[in-house]
This record gives C-alpha cells, sequence and structure tokens, in this order.
C-alpha cells in the first residue's frame, strides 16, 4: 500500500514540471502583456513599456524567466500576483476554500439524487418511471450552467422570493473567515441566523452545478447496475433466498459502483471548469472566476500558480480514487 | 403577569425600531474586485470606486459635474505666468484609525509631499512599493510638467511648473492625485509591512475602510469626525456581483440599493419598476472612425466629407447602441464645458456622397476598416458597426475589408498609422476640453503618437495651445468653440456617438447622483 503511494507520486513529479513548462509557454503565446493590458485607449509609451517590464522581470529571455521560476517553486514561492502584488499562495487559499465548498455541495446534491436515480431506474428497467428520470437525466445534460443559473435566479430567487440571489451569506453578518468555509465559520460566529443565511445561499449554486453531473451520475449509475444485475453471483444470491433490498443495496450496487467512482473522479475537472461559470452568475468568491479573469489580465503567476495547484489536487484526488477501488473491491486490492 | 409580557414585548419591540432607524445600510452593487486600495496604482474604474469612500484630494470634482471645487486645500493661487500653483490646505482634517495605526497629528503639507513624492522620485522609499506602476501620473504628462514641489510650510505647499499648464487643477482633482497619510506609511515601513498601505488603507475621507473580503464584500463605515460632515450613511458595503443580471435581481430584490452597468435588455424593466429610479447621463467620451489623413484619398477633405454623409447614425445608434447612446457631432461630448452645440451635424445623404466623390475623382474606392475586439464604453459592438459601415459604404462604391487585432496589437498599430479607416475612442479623465482635443493635435499625430488620424491642422493646433495655456475660462471656451467648427468642416473622422450611462437605484436613496466621469460616490447620499 505504501509502495503503491510512493510510486504514483514519484510520477508526479514529472507530471508537475510538464504541466508548468506547458503552462508558462501556453499563457506568453497569448499576445498582449499585463502591463500593455491595462493601458486602455491611451495606449504606452515604449521607453515606459520596457522600464516596466524590465521591473518584472519579464524582459528577460523565456529560459531564463522559467528556470528562475522553477528556482522559486522549488523553495514553495508561487510568486506574487501583477495585479494585486498579493502573494499567489495566500489569495489562493483565500479563495480555494469557497470553490470546495461549492464543488463539495454539488456533487453531494448530484451523488445523493443521482446515484438513487439510477438504481430505481435500473431495477424498474423499461417502465415509465425509468423513462421519466432518464429523460429528465438528458435534459439535465443538455442545461447550459449560465442559462440554468440565470433561469433560477430570476425564477427562484426574484419572483418566487426563496433564495437570495447571489453571494456567500447576507450582507449583515460580518465575521473574520476561520476555515474559510462559509458553512463552519457562521457556526462557530456565534451569530443567530448565520448558518441558516449561509446554506440558503448554497442552494442555488450547488444545484446549478450539480446539475449536469447528477445527470451522468445516473445515467453510469443505471448502466452499470443494469450489468451487475445481469450478472452469476447477484441470480445466485437471490436464489440463496436474500431480501431484494440486500441483493440491490448491498451485493450489486458495491460492485456497481465502482465505474462510478471513477466517473465521479474523473469529473473533479469538469466541477472546478463548471465552478468558473456557477461562480461568475452567483457571485461566489472562488479560485474559477481568480482565474478567468487573470487570463484577461494576463497576471502570470495567477495563471501558472493557480493552475499548478490545481492540477496538483486533481493529480493527489485521482490517487484518492484509486485507493478507493481497493476498498469497494477487494481483488483490485489484492492484485497490487 | 401579562401586562409585564406585554411591556417587555413593546420595549423590545421600540428597541427594534430604534436601532433600525440608528444604522442606515447602504449595499452598492458593484461590477468587479479592486486591484488593491491606492488609486495612485490602479488603472480602472472599479479600483477607484473601491477606494475613493476613504480618500481625499486636493482639489476634488463637485459630485455629479466636472468642476473643480476645494478639497483638502482649502483655496489656491496661480501665478500670473501660471507657473506656479500654491495650495492652501485645511486646517482641522484627521486621518482614520485603524487596527494597526492611531495618528498622532492631523494632515498637513508633509502627506501632500509624501503622496507626490511617492509616484515622482526614484529614490523615494515607496516607490517600488506594490508594483511601482504610476501609470495615470505617467499619463496625465505630471513627470514632464512638474518641476517642484515645495513646503512652504505646514499648511502651504507650491507647485512649480515648467510650462503654463490650465488643465493642471482639474488633474489634481482625480484618483491618482490622492493624498495618503505619512505618518501610517513611516510607521508600516517601520514594521516591514510597506504593502498595507495599499491594502488597508487609511485616508482623510468620508468613510473609514472595515474589511475586505476578497472578490466578495468591501465594508466601510462613516467617519463621524470627516471636516465635510458625517455622512448620512453609517455603513457602506459593496457587493461584488459580477454578473449584470445578478446586480438587477439584487436591485429589485433590495439586496442593494445602487447599481451599475445595466443590460441593455433590462433597461425597459427598470423604468417601468415602481420601486426603481433610473438615472442616466452622457457619458464623458466619444466612439468615432478615424481616417487616416495622411493617405490619399483621405488627405482629400472633400472625400473625408462625402464618406461621413456615406454613413447612417441613427441607423447605429438604434441597432448597436439600443438607446444607450447618442449620436456625435462634436468631438467633445455635450456635458463638457464649451460643447458648441450651434454646429450642424453632416447629414446621412448616400446620393450627395457619391455626387462629392464623384467630383473628386473617384468612382470606385477600396479600403480596410478596422473594428475594436473588445467591448468599450464608448463603444458596446464594434464588429457590428463596422459591418453596417461596410454595408452603406459599398453603396456609395466603397470597398471595405474588416481587420482587427488583438487590442493591445490594435492600438499599437493605428497608432502607428496602419490603417485606412479604424474605430477608436476616448474616456475622458478629467472634464477638461483638451483632454479630448490634444488627440487631433498635430503633437501626437507623429508617428505612434495617440493622434490615430494622423491629422495635424495649423489653425486647429495654434489654437489648442493657446487654450492649453490660458487660465480664463471664458477666453478657453471661445477656442474650443472655434476648434470644434474647424473639426467639423475638416472631418478628419466620422464621430459616432457618445454612450449613455445608466445607473438604477431603489426609490428610496436619495442625493445620488450619476457622475460623467463614471465615478460612484456616496458621500452626500442618504436613504429614507
Amino acid at each position: 500500500m505504501i509502495r503503491f503511494i510512493a510510486r504514483r507520486i514519484l510520477v508526479v513529479i514529472p507530471t508537475l514540471f510538464a504541466i508548468a513548462l506547458l503552462l508558462f509557454v501556453a499563457i506568453r503565446m497569448v499576445p498582449g502583456d499585463p502591463i500593455e493590458v491595462r493601458t486602455g485607449e491611451r495606449g504606452i509609451a515604449p521607453e515606459r513599456h520596457a522600464m516596466l517590464l524590465h521591473q518584472y522581470g519579464m524582459d528577460q529571455p523565456l529560459w531564463r524567466q522559467f528556470l528562475r521560476y522553477l528556482g522559486q517553486l522549488v523553495q514553495g514561492d508561487f510568486g506574487v500576483s501583477i495585479v494585486t502584488s498579493e502573494p499567489v499562495i495566500k489569495e489562493f487559499l483565500t479563495l480555494f476554500p469557497a470553490t470546495v465548498e461549492l464543488a463539495l455541495s454539488a456533487i453531494l446534491f448530484a451523488i445523493l439524487l443521482g446515484v438513487p436515480a439510477g438504481v430505481i431506474a435500473a431495477v424498474k428497467r423499461g417502465g415509465i418511471v425509468d423513462h421519466t428520470l432518464m429523460g429528465l437525466a438528458l435534459t439535465g445534460f443538455s442545461m447550459p450552467i449560465f442559462w440554468w443559473g440565470l433561469l433560477l435566479i430570476l425564477f427562484v430567487s426574484v419572483q418566487l422570493g426563496w433564495t437570495p440571489v447571489s453571494g456567500r451569506i447576507d450582507l449583515v453578518y460580518y465575521f473574520e473567515p476561520v476555515t474559510g468555509f462559509m458553512l463552519i465559520d457562521s457556526l462557530l460566529s456565534g451569530q443567530e441566523g448565520a448558518f441558516a443565511s449561509a446554506v440558503s445561499h448554497l442552494i442555488l449554486p450547488a444545484i446549478v452545478l450539480g446539475t449536469i453531473p447528477l445527470a451522468i451520475f445516473a445515467r453510469m449509475t443505471r448502466s452499470s447496475m443494469l450489468e451487475v444485475l445481469g450478472e452469476d453471483y447477484v441470480r445466485t444470491a437471490r436464489a440463496k433466498g436474500l431480501s431484494p433490498w440486500r441483493v440491490t443495496g448491498l451485493h450489486a450496487l458495491r460492485n456497481a459502483l465502482i465505474p462510478v467512482v471513477t466517473v465521479i473522479g474523473l469529473q473533479i475537472g469538469n466541477f472546478l471548469a463548471g465552478a468558473v461559470l456557477t461562480e461568475y452568475v452567483f457571485s461566489w468568491p472562488g479560485v474559477g472566476s481568480w482565474l478567468i479573469e487573470s487570463i484577461a489580465r494576463r497576471d502570470y503567476p495567477v495563471l501558472q500558480g493557480g493552475i499548478l495547484i490545481i492540477a496538483s489536487i486533481v493529480i493527489l484526488v485521482n490517487i484518492g480514487v484509486d485507493l478507493l477501488y481497493g476498498v469497494l473491491n477487494p481483488k483490485i486490492r489484492h492484485a497490487r | 403577569m401579562k401586562r409585564l409580557a406585554g411591556l417587555l414585548l413593546a420595549t423590545v419591540f421600540a428597541a427594534g425600531l430604534v436601532s433600525m432607524a440608528e444604522a442606515k445600510t447602504l449595499v452598492y452593487c458593484s461590477e468587479g474586485s479592486p486591484e488593491n486600495f491606492n488609486p495612485q496604482i490602479n488603472t480602472t474604474g472599479t479600483s477607484f470606486d473601491a477606494a475613493r469612500p476613504v480618500y481625499n484630494q486636493l482639489v476634488e470634482f463637485d459630485r455629479g459635474t466636472t468642476n473643480v471645487i476645494a478639497g483638502l486645500a482649502e483655496k489656491w493661487d496661480v501665478s500670473a505666468d501660471g507657473l506656479e500653483v500654491t495650495f492652501h490646505l485645511r486646517h482641522g482634517v484627521k486621518f482614520h484609525s485603524s487596527k494597526s495605526f492611531t495618528p498622532t497629528r492631523e494632515f498637513n503639507a508633509d502627506d501632500v509631499l509624501f503622496s507626490f513624492n511617492r509616484m515622482w522620485k526614484d529614490d523615494n522609499p515607496y516607490h517600488k512599493v506594490s508594483g511601482g506602476a504610476y501609470d495615470y501620473f505617467s499619463d496625465m504628462g505630471m513627470p514632464d510638467l512638474l518641476k517642484s514641489i515645495d513646503k512652504v510650510d505646514d499648511y502651504t505647499v507650491k507647485f512649480a511648473l515648467k510650462e503654463a499648464n490650465a488643465p493642471f487643477l482639474a488633474n489634481l482633482a482625480m484618483d491618482f492625485a490622492t493624498i495618503l497619510s505619512a505618518e501610517y506609511a513611516d510607521k508600516m515601513l517601520k514594521a516591514g509591512t510597506p504593502e498595507k498601505v495599499d491594502q488597508e488603507p487609511i485616508g482623510t475621507g468620508p468613510f473609514t475602510f472595515v474589511a475586505y473580503q476578497k472578490d466578495a464584500v468591501i465594508r466601510f463605515k462613516a467617519n463621524p469626525d470627516y471636516w465635510g460632515g458625517k455622512p448620512a450613511i453609517d455603513d457602506l458595503v459593496y457587493a461584488i456581483t459580477k454578473d449584470p443580471t445578478a446586480r438587477w435581481a439584487k436591485l429589485q430584490k433590495n439586496e442593494c440599493q445602487v447599481m451599475m452597468g445595466p443590460n441593455p435588455a433590462d433597461l425597459a424593466a427598470m423604468k417601468a419598476n415602481p420601486d426603481v429610479n433610473l438615472l442616466s447621463q452622457p457619458g464623458l467620451n466619444i466612439a468615432y472612425l478615424s481616417f487616416d489623413n495622411l493617405k490619399p484619398p483621405f488627405d482629400k477633405k472633400e472625400v473625408r466629407q462625402a464618406l461621413t454623409m456615406a454613413i447612417d447614425k441613427s441607423a447605429i445608434i438604434k441597432d448597436v447602441y439600443q438607446g444607450a447612446g447618442q449620436g456625435a457631432k462634436n468631438f467633445i461630448p455635450p456635458t463638457i464645458w464649451s460643447y458648441n452645440d450651434q454646429v450642424q451635424d453632416w447629414p446621412y445623404d448616400p446620393d450627395k456622397a457619391k455626387e462629392m466623390l464623384k467630383a473628386a475623382g473617384i468612382t470606385s474606392l477600396d479600403s480596410d476598416l478596422w473594428y475594436m475586439p473588445v467591448t468599450r464604453p464608448y463603444n458596446p459592438n464594434a464588429k457590428r458597426i463596422a459591418e453596417m459601415m461596410q454595408a452603406d459604404l459599398a453603396k456609395v462604391g466603397v470597398n471595405t475589408k474588416l481587420v482587427t487585432y488583438e487590442w493591445g496589437e490594435y492600438r499599437k498599430r493605428l497608432q502607428q498609422g496602419e490603417h485606412q479607416m479604424g474605430q477608436l475612442g476616448w474616456t475622458g479623465d478629467n472634464g477638461d476640453p483638451d483632454n479630448f482635443f490634444f488627440l487631433l493635435g498635430c503633437d501626437a499625430a507623429r508617428i505612434g503618437g495617440q493622434n490615430i488620424t494622423k491629422w495635424c491642422n495649423k489653425d486647429f493646433d495654434d489654437l489648442l495651445k493657446k487654450a492649453r495655456t490660458t487660465a480664463d475660462v471664458a477666453e478657453r471656451t471661445k477656442l474650443y468653440m472655434k476648434m470644434q467648427e474647424i473639426v467639423h468642416e475638416e472631418a478628419p473622422a466620422f464621430l459616432i456617438a457618445h454612450s449613455v450611462v445608466y445607473e438604477p437605484i431603489r426609490k428610496n436613496v436619495t442625493g445620488y447622483k450619476v457622475s460623467p466621469l463614471g465615478r460612484h460616490e456616496f458621500f452626500g447620499v442618504d436613504m429614507q
């Protein structure tokens, strides 16, 4: 087990190096630079432009800039944002909990609704329940986040008044962040109504971000369940006289979940992509919109550092997912 | 027992009412996050808005106008030759206190000197802090204009200029000329945290900075000791809401009381909403299609006039600006003093245009037509405008090829004069007509200069230089009015529009004024 983890982590290092190099080059291939991009109609005198580029060390040859960047990375220094002059890691740590909270809520929503829906659809295969659930899944899958988010805001928030429009918590609540997770911090603050406010602000964004994955999980669970339900050992279990609940819920589902867990792991990347749009629509202060804006502003340190950190997290999550297989199916564990 | 309970309830209720009446909170839905809280190093309106409640300048723009009034300087004297401006500073102005700083003295000349020297002098210990790019100080020509800044005494500062410059005072009302606390800067430098000056601002302004939750909320509290009087609003909150539809949704639900940047598609609903006041004003900007006046046949005035008459301006206003724009007949917008309303715009007359082109010896013409790849405050969709112009020009025998580049590249090339016809525009910085007209002057017409028409007219240029060095407003007005007549006649560019700024606010908000400079200001605003 330890050897397995150690081997996987060793592979991570060249992967991250390749990502850093790719990012470094790709970002700089976009025309424009951080100085030019903020000058507006006036433009900037060539001498002043050169002077500012020199100040940021951006007039050096690319290979030298990259080596200096690598040297800083190895020491854990992700650089400083060109726009705000704040350390990239500090900005990331301030914003990341919001994205994690949103993504986790969305994943939870997608799993809690999607997996049972897939199971029911598989068990009731071919019937009206199956067709309805899969029809809904297809609809959910086809809805663009932007459109779905604005629609929910206009209908649920404005027309019905059931939820707030955007943000993480009502503006009357002000407390210093402890963990960065609003649900936890609002409880810690002890302020009355803060937790409820945090929850109500999370509802719509979680639904919007989780809708497409919900559809995917539902369909994945259904097809995986159908395959497993046709297996010999399931027939054996039924023949043994085990209750349908035990057969479906314990034996079949546990094995059906393996491909679903894979899909959940692969969806992490999509969650981050979807988070960008969701964060924009709901003014959710996470890393998604932070990264998007840094493209327009050519904030190279933020782009490089932010994406590198996220790539590391995605890699670690996938290692975790692999470990989870071993838990779900001992055969895989022993094959190592 | 019941009576006691009833009395208790009534007391609690009354206390609640009193506390509600006491703390007035105004929430402003802004569209983005600030770079930091020092206007000296900022470049975006969003950043300037975020810092403004905390600060003052020596002179300021009267809210809702471009008129310069007293700020931290009570009065000022300009020498007869215009080379010296002496400011007499206000007494009794206090800087804010915070967790990390308590001022031991009041505002004085040292703060003015520090604020300007930080931007100006390379050897100032704060010059390189937070990136060290003082874009507006540089762009407004301060390094070339300033000869010296001297402290005459604790409440008198003298600015010596290399040449007389009438717009200088208006420049000092701009955000970049904000006055910081020298004492706070000293303390933070000694503590090894100079960047705090730019992130946890201390100023003399109507509101004190409380907290910034990154990309989410900015909180301010009223400054009870403000020299201009305590603000009517107790708590000022900026809710950063990036999507314009979400901003409108929040305004409708009273989750914010003032918002900026509405969707043109929502304007009708805003006008109809009984709880909302839709304020508007023409922006301090101009959108235009420049001809390269150096390249034949655009060097002929008759050709430029003809092309001007070939384009249907009102269709562009209707289709692209969707009502959020006003056709332009002068290079400056109507909100700037010296606007010449007597000028008659060129009519849309494609037949006359064809005639004039023929008379100039042109039966068919091939040209490029550049458009910006990005939305600008004065131009919501340059590509669409270019397509409409292309269609109009084709009708008079002018075949155009649409061209664009990445924004920075686009601007550079236009300034190099690589175009034949190219769109651009301008947003005013300080409400002074010179801030627009310099774009048509001979100095800026050099290759690489900001005058992309490359038009250099001696009469116009002489008037421009004279108006810049005369302090007398009536005299300057006469000169600028004449200049507008010249521009109309010579038609170095086709003037498209001034965009209109819309700001919807809740009906219970009083005293709010739309700023022609695009600012969002909350001192002087109250809520019923």
